[in-house]
């Protein structure tokens, strides 16, 4: 069920990041989602593509970079989604690492990305508290 | 206001100071080859007997002393004389682990306590003098050392060891000292504090201030002469041969007095260990021609320096040395701590690192820093940036665990850090001291 995220990691400096997406871009590879957390230092970039294989070939040797299975659920684009979510994982005591969230270009709203340390767990918390998770092809697609 | 601590021996004719030195390095090295397994055995390879070093200028026969041989011979490998007769150790910041710990007598303590008295006088001081000491006390010779030269001086004496800073200008203030000792990067900084505290340069009561354990340059010289109202005078001495005060700088202020009764000083050519006639740049080799627990003997600095015997305006005959000019190895102080980069190498392969790194010294608001550019190896990413500042902090805790300073760690991406084909550059000193 978990959704495979595409990490990489890069010189907080001018143009490192133009430089390291430089071949996804150039390809039909599509990044869906993007998020960054960043020192002074460096930055790590976490991805959703929609070819995940493909995506880690373009990025090259010289790109430092791993998969990390992350959970994605699926909520209404609208207020208070996210809330109900973080409650739910907050009253199980299961702690996010981070997150982000994407609108979809799909009839519902939008995607929760959650990064925790137990994903079958918190998959299994949120199914069984009627939260809808996203597969690894629905979220590419 | 006396001139000299020791008049006799400061300004005695050279013949005098050749007599004495041939008197007592006949008997050291009897003493040492008698007494320090070690080295006898580097004498018996070298086929020297203590008979054929009949005075001073035998001296070259002698082998040589490194780092290394210290380091092998750590804790009692060079001691010379009974542990019961020993009454302190002091010790290094040490490197790959293994420090080096020079022990003393009574008689070591008290030799070296006159020459930092020697140092003292020179920077205009006498028994009715405020002494601030600022230098690190404990293992550290700086703080110990100025605090016994003091004593024997009968200055009142300040043991303020280094750090909290408030402290320091308030004692200064409040107790008139007169005479300043640390390192010269916190003589600047305490400059500095003053500043912005409002006090001008003649509000304080100093008059000198004596600085070493650390390069420094005129212009930083001039930079503390100006912001305390002082005259500032240089320090030179290194643990293994007993800490500060094998030489310091009188009223000329042009190069270190070396304590030849006590200290024998040769210049060699570090790469053929050949001894360089007077004037001629090399390595400085020291000789403790009185020390009784840790007598070196021939012993390698490492520091490149420049000897000259002219006439020197204050009356003291004794040989003088420039501030040291660079390092025959690839040494670095920081903040008066000495590091060896083969020290960081030694902690990121500990800690499961890449051997290949940067390190970057430079002096902001005249303090050392110290920063490592490390490479990160894939096993070791995390998309979580939690677990990479943990990381950073462990790397850096192990550091400072190993140097005795903490550096700031960098991780960059693998393969970033140039590979060098040759002798890999590994460090970048932007302090400009030499």
């Amino acid at each position: 069920m978990a959704v495979r995220q595409l990490s990489i990691f890069i010189e907080n400096k001018h143009g490192r990041l133009s430089e390291a997406i430089k071949g996804i871009s150039e390809s039909d590879v599509n990044i869906r989602a993007l998020s960054i957390g960043d020192s002074s230092d460096y930055g790590i970039v976490r991805m959703i593509v929609s070819d995940l294989e493909r995506a880690r070939d373009l990025l090259g040797e010289n790109i430092l970079s791993k998969v990390t299975s992350v959970v994605a659920v699926k909520m209404d684009d609208k207020g208070g989604a996210l809330y109900k979510i973080l409650r739910a994982l907050e009253e199980a005591e299961i702690n996010v690492k981070y997150t982000y969230a994407f609108t979809s270009n799909k009839q519902f709203g939008a995607y929760v990305v959650l990064r925790v340390d137990d994903v079958e767990a918190t998959e299994k918390l949120l199914s069984e508290k009627g939260f809808e998770l996203a597969t690894d092809d629905e979220i590419r697609a | 206001m006396p001139q000299y601590f020791q008049p006799e021996i400061e300004t005695a004719s050279r013949d005098e100071i050749i007599r004495i030195q041939n008197e007592k390095i006949v008997k050291q090295v009897r003493h040492v080859y008698d007494n320090v397994a070690y080295y006898r055995d580097l004498m018996d390879k070298k086929g020297v007997k203590p008979e054929d070093i009949k005075g001073i200028e035998d001296i070259h026969k002698l082998p040589f002393l490194k780092k290394d041989d210290l380091r092998e011979c750590y804790p009692y490998g060079l001691l010379a004389t009974d542990l019961k007769d020993c009454v302190r150790i002091h010790s290094t910041s040490g490197t790959t682990g293994k420090r080096v710990v020079a022990f003393y007598t009574h008689h070591d303590i008290d030799l070296w306590e006159e020459c930092c008295a020697r140092a003292i006088v020179a920077a205009g001081g006498s028994n009715e003098d405020v002494v601030q000491v600022c230098y690190g006390y404990g293992l550290f010779t700086g703080g110990s050392g100025l605090d016994g030269g003091s004593h024997k001086l009968g200055c009142l004496t300040l043991p303020m060891s280094s750090g909290n800073t408030d402290r320091q200008i308030q004692f200064m203030m409040d107790l008139n000292a007169t005479i300043l000792c640390c390192t010269p990067s916190y003589a600047a900084f305490i400059a500095e504090s003053l500043k912005e505290r409002g006090y001008k340069p003649e509000d304080n009561k100093l008059k000198a201030g004596i600085f070493g354990a650390e390069p420094w340059t005129e212009e930083m010289r001039q930079q503390i002469e100006e912001g305390l109202g002082i005259k500032a005078y240089d320090i030179y001495g290194l643990t293994e041969t007993s800490g500060p005060g094998v030489a310091f700088e009188c009223s000329e202020q042009t190069g270190m007095h070396i304590n030849e009764d006590h200290f024998y000083a040769e210049i060699i050519d570090p790469d053929t260990g050949e001894v360089l006639p007077e004037g001629e740049k090399g390595e400085l080799v020291f000789t403790a021609l009185d020390k009784e627990a840790f007598p070196l003997l021939r012993y390698r600095t490492r520091d490149i320096c420049v000897l000259t015997r002219g006439k020197c305006s204050c009356g003291r005959t004794h040989v003088k040395m420039c501030k040291p000019m660079g390092r025959s190895d690839d040494m670095l102080i920081i903040r008066g701590v000495n590091v060896f980069p083969s020290q960081i190498e030694t902690v990121l392969l500990n800690e499961g690192y890449s051997p290949n790194y940067m390190i970057y010294v430079d002096r902001k608001n005249n303090t050392d820093t110290l920063d490592i550019d490390v490479e990160l190896s894939p096993e070791r990413f995390s998309d979580n940036i939690a677990d990479m500042q943990e990381m950073e902090k462990k790397l850096a805790a192990a550091m400072r665990t190993m140097l005795g300073i903490g550096p700031k760690i960098h991780l960059v991406p693998p393969k970033t850090i140039q590979r060098s084909e040759g002798k890999a550059v590994r460090v970048v000193d932007n302090r400009k001291l030499h």
